[in-house]
């Protein structure tokens, strides 16, 4: 076995105080991964218990319907609070943005230090209100349940206020480090696709995040002492808290996509060795999203008895989105045009998520017209829709950025074999479990049910098969990844000729990102200017 | 079996005036999405075979802007999306706004049942009665939490809100029996919460109107009160067969001693379970939770009777 014997960010400074104390991003970085990688593993066995309890093999069922509906929220809230939220930003956002922008650090590295700590401590709350008897309101929280149900809605969502500060300081940290330092020399222009959405994202993590805090501490004083702005026994209005949490949610499904969004154009053009065409329109479609992002909500309550009128203007804004999404994916397409197409893991998982994405997308259609919505609202259709959009689309994202990035982390490569075969059985499993949703959906069945009618048996059965190969590939993922940590081959320092300002360092970095001041020479996807001689994949 | 022999791959067949309409619309994004996708998908495989990297590749070039390109890619969607948006949301008013002759049924929704109240008095639990042919106004409201009222063969669903009404309406066109589902979720029966639409001919229903009213005549008490504890939904919460649900089952419990959750406890007879089903929260059985809703004013003495005859055969 080889050793990493020069100095990295990971052998200096030495002892567990260097860790838990550091102001790295990386290294702040790298103790996201472990954490968001804690939780998706948390939130993953609890949806294979959904799965198992929803198969009714023989009638027979795993759990009570208490138990059940527990699972579910938590499933919920641990997925979106405590993994998708902060997957690619808080963990590779993290480690990576510095140094494509040529930085040492991010702008604050106390307040990024601080927002992981606030963080773990709001997981920490989160994971409490399990063992204090759990949350059966489902992730959404929606009143007035949530204000009556006799389960611990306090500690769960006090969890998810603390999480939402450790989200706003992450923003906070990465807008003011893309303001103040760049490179001398990178204009808007020239910097990295990831980077814009990561900017993106930042901008709706400030301004979003704070309206869940608030329609938290309102949820939480209503439950407590009954101030009555939800409950209609007192003059308030229960359906005025899905405008609220709509108002936050709904940007936040675009906190969980951009960066996703971002890491595909990172990759696509690295192992296509292709300019990204129209860069700019993916840069500027990030924008358009966040903004547009900020005025849809309401097409989550097309069924809640808003006014048609409402309906109406929530469904044509969107429609809008649905505008920069498509260019985006048209973009990528055409970026593998003449390229010189590598099927590298990290390649797999990009074009999964051009397939999964485009699914997800466009079953939004389905959605976001009034006709149809009323017939798919709140149904499996719904499920399978957004499972495409967020683990179709920002999951596979992240495990593309994870494999691309997981030799500049750790300095070691993984089995490409294994990491293969993984993918495939993802891809296949993932297709398996929620593309039978949709016609589950579509044919009525309606979401969050314990039971259902005999009819929709066969179709929940091939869902659970679907889950285990599904999960068997995380399985295999998480044994080649750690076998790779312990056995792994030493990786070049740019494994996969990327032109990326993160790769002109070594692999892993040293702890002040550069040993000496990059020179910008060429754009970061400028691979029509320079002599390839590679062989990769 | 992923087809079904009687709808189309993806939808279940309908049964209202709109049901077709909506599915039309359905399926025309379904085709749009299915030429998208192959778009995408073809552009993939074809790409990915046609540019496969081989060894020892030179400077890779191609084009990195097309005007043209990206004006034809924008539009072509706009264009589209702006079809389905017209469309969906024609339709919608369509389904939103009821003809003014429609007959109107009061729909309450509560944990975990529902409750029709007719315009001559009669009402039903878990079992909406209506003439076919007829368009059908549901003024709807809930005692509780929100529920949602959904008929997946009518292609309805709305929202049922405590404090405040809503309205959906549909006109069924063919006899029969239909399912309807809570779609919001409202606890732990949200799933038991599962009600049938009956659509008879206009004489039937007219029929049943009238005897709607004397419902179990001409039969036992302990028959009718079999009826009524499916009808009025007894069943979602307590089972016969001795599994506990959300309330204590029924099974062997006439004449036994219950335990009650302040510690004393009661000899289920008539009257302790009149008052159970009267006054709910008065006397609670240890080990549940206080959720079961009065049932006074929904059931009349008979009905009592007969559902004690019929616990009392529950040995």
């Amino acid at each position: 076995m080889e050793t990493l014997s020069e100095r990295n960010y990971l052998n200096e400074p030495r002892g567990w105080k260097s860790w838990i104390f550091t102001l790295d991003h990386k290294r702040i970085g790298v103790m996201y991964l472990i954490a968001i990688m804690a939780s998706f593993l948390l939130g993953g066995v609890f949806a294979m218990l959904i799965r198992m309890e929803l198969l009714h093999f023989g009638g027979k069922h795993l759990m009570g319907a208490q138990t059940y509906n527990q699972v579910f929220t938590l499933h919920g809230a641990i997925m979106i609070f405590l993994f998708i939220i902060p997957s690619i930003p808080a963990a590779l956002g993290n480690f990576v943005l510095p140094q494509m922008l040529g930085a040492k650090d991010v702008a604050f590295p106390r307040l990024n230090l601080a927002s992981f700590y606030i963080y773990v401590f709001g997981a920490l709350f989160a994971v409490y209100s399990m063992s204090t008897g759990a949350v059966d309101t489902g992730w959404t929280f929606y009143t007035p349940y949530s204000t009556t149900t006799n389960t611990s809605v306090i500690s769960m969502t006090l969890g998810v206020l603390i999480l939402g500060f450790s989200s706003i300081f992450t923003g906070i940290n990465f807008i003011v480090t893309v303001h103040k330092l760049r490179l001398p020399g990178m204009t808007w222009y020239k910097m990295p696709l990831f980077v814009w959405s990561l900017y993106a994202t930042a901008i709706i993590q400030v301004l979003a995040t704070p309206i869940l805090g608030i329609t938290l501490i309102l949820l939480m004083l209503e439950r407590t002492f009954g101030i009555g702005i939800f409950d209609p026994a007192m003059g308030g209005d229960p359906v005025l808290y899905q405008h609220f949490f709509w108002f936050y949610s709904h940007p936040a499904v675009y906190i969980m996509i951009l960066p996703a969004m971002g890491i595909i154009s990172e990759l696509i053009p690295v192992f296509s060795r292709r300019k990204i065409f129209g860069y700019k329109a993916i840069a500027f479609s990030s924008l358009a999203i966040a903004f547009v992002s900020f005025l849809v909500w309401g097409h989550h309550m097309f069924v809640s008895g808003q006014s048609q009128y409402a309906a109406m203007i929530f469904s044509f804004l969107t429609f809008l989105v649905a505008i920069p999404s498509g260019i985006k994916i048209f973009n990528w397409l055409a970026t593998l045009y003449k390229g010189s197409i590598s099927l590298a893991v990290p390649m797999l998982y990009s074009l999964s998520f051009l397939f999964l994405f485009t699914i997800g997308g466009l079953t939004g259609m389905f959605l976001g017209a009034l006709a149809t919505d009323v017939h798919l609202h709140d149904t499996y259709f719904v499920v399978a829709h957004f499972h495409y959009v967020m683990m179709g689309g920002t999951v596979m994202a992240f495990l593309g950025g994870l494999h691309y990035w997981w030799p500049k982390i750790w300095g070691r490569m993984y089995s490409e074999f294994w990491a293969r075969i993984s993918a495939v059985l993802v891809f296949l499993g993932f297709n398996i479990t929620f593309f039978t949703q949709f016609i589950l959906g579509a044919k009525g069945m309606p979401r969050r049910y314990y039971n259902y009618l005999d009819q929709y048996q066969p179709l929940h059965a091939y869902s659970t098969y679907g889950s285990w190969i599904l999960a068997l590939g995380f399985i295999i993922m998480a044994v080649y990844l750690i076998h790779s940590l312990v056995k792994g081959r030493r990786a070049p320092d740019n494994p996969w000729q990327s032109l990326g300002l993160e790769w002109t360092n070594s692999s892993p970095p040293p702890p002040e990102n550069f040993t000496v001041t990059p020179k910008l020479t060429h754009g970061p996807y400028d691979y029509d200017k320079i002599v390839s001689g590679d062989s990769t994949g | 079996m992923i087809l079904d022999t009687t709808g189309s791959l993806f939808l279940p067949p309908g049964h209202s005036t709109f049901s077709g309409e909506v599915d039309s619309l359905f399926n025309f994004i379904l085709y749009a999405s299915a030429v998208f996708l192959a778009i995408v998908v073809f552009g993939i495989i074809f790409f990915v075979l046609r540019y496969r990297r081989r060894p020892k590749e030179g400077v890779v070039t191609g084009p990195t802007h097309s005007t043209a390109l990206e004006i034809i890619w924008s539009v072509i969607p706009t264009i589209l999306v702006i079809i389905v948006f017209f469309w969906g949301f024609r339709l919608y008013l369509k389904m939103s706004i009821p003809p003014k002759d429609a007959l109107e049924i009061k729909v309450t929704g509560q944990k975990w049942f529902w409750t029709f109240d007719y315009p001559n008095g009669a009402n039903t639990l878990n079992e909406l009665v209506v003439p076919v042919g007829k368009p059908v106004k549901l003024l709807m409201s809930s005692r509780d939490v929100i529920h949602g009222f959904y008929i997946p063969d009518f292609r309805i669903k709305m929202d049922v809100v405590p404090n405040r009404y809503t309205i959906t309406w549909f006109e069924a066109v063919q006899t029969g029996v239909f399912n309807i589902f809570c779609t919001q979720y409202c606890g732990k029966g949200h799933s038991e919460m599962i009600a049938k639409v009956k659509v008879l001919g206009e004489r039937e229903y007219n029929d049943w109107l009238i005897s709607g009213t004397k419902a179990g005549e001409g039969m036992s008490l302990e028959d009718f009160g079999a009826k009524l504890y499916v009808s009025r939904a007894c069943v979602t919460c307590h089972s016969v067969d001795g599994t506990a649900n959300v309330g204590p089952s029924l099974k062997m419990i006439f004449g036994h001693q219950v335990k009650l959750a302040d510690g004393s406890s009661v000899s289920a007879d008539e009257n302790y379970i009149r008052e159970s089903i009267l006054n709910p929260q008065a006397r609670i059985v240890a080990g549940y939770q206080s959720v079961m809703p009065t049932f006074q004013g929904i059931l009349n003495d008979r009905e009592l009777d007969a559902l004690i005859a019929y616990i009392k055969s529950l040995k």
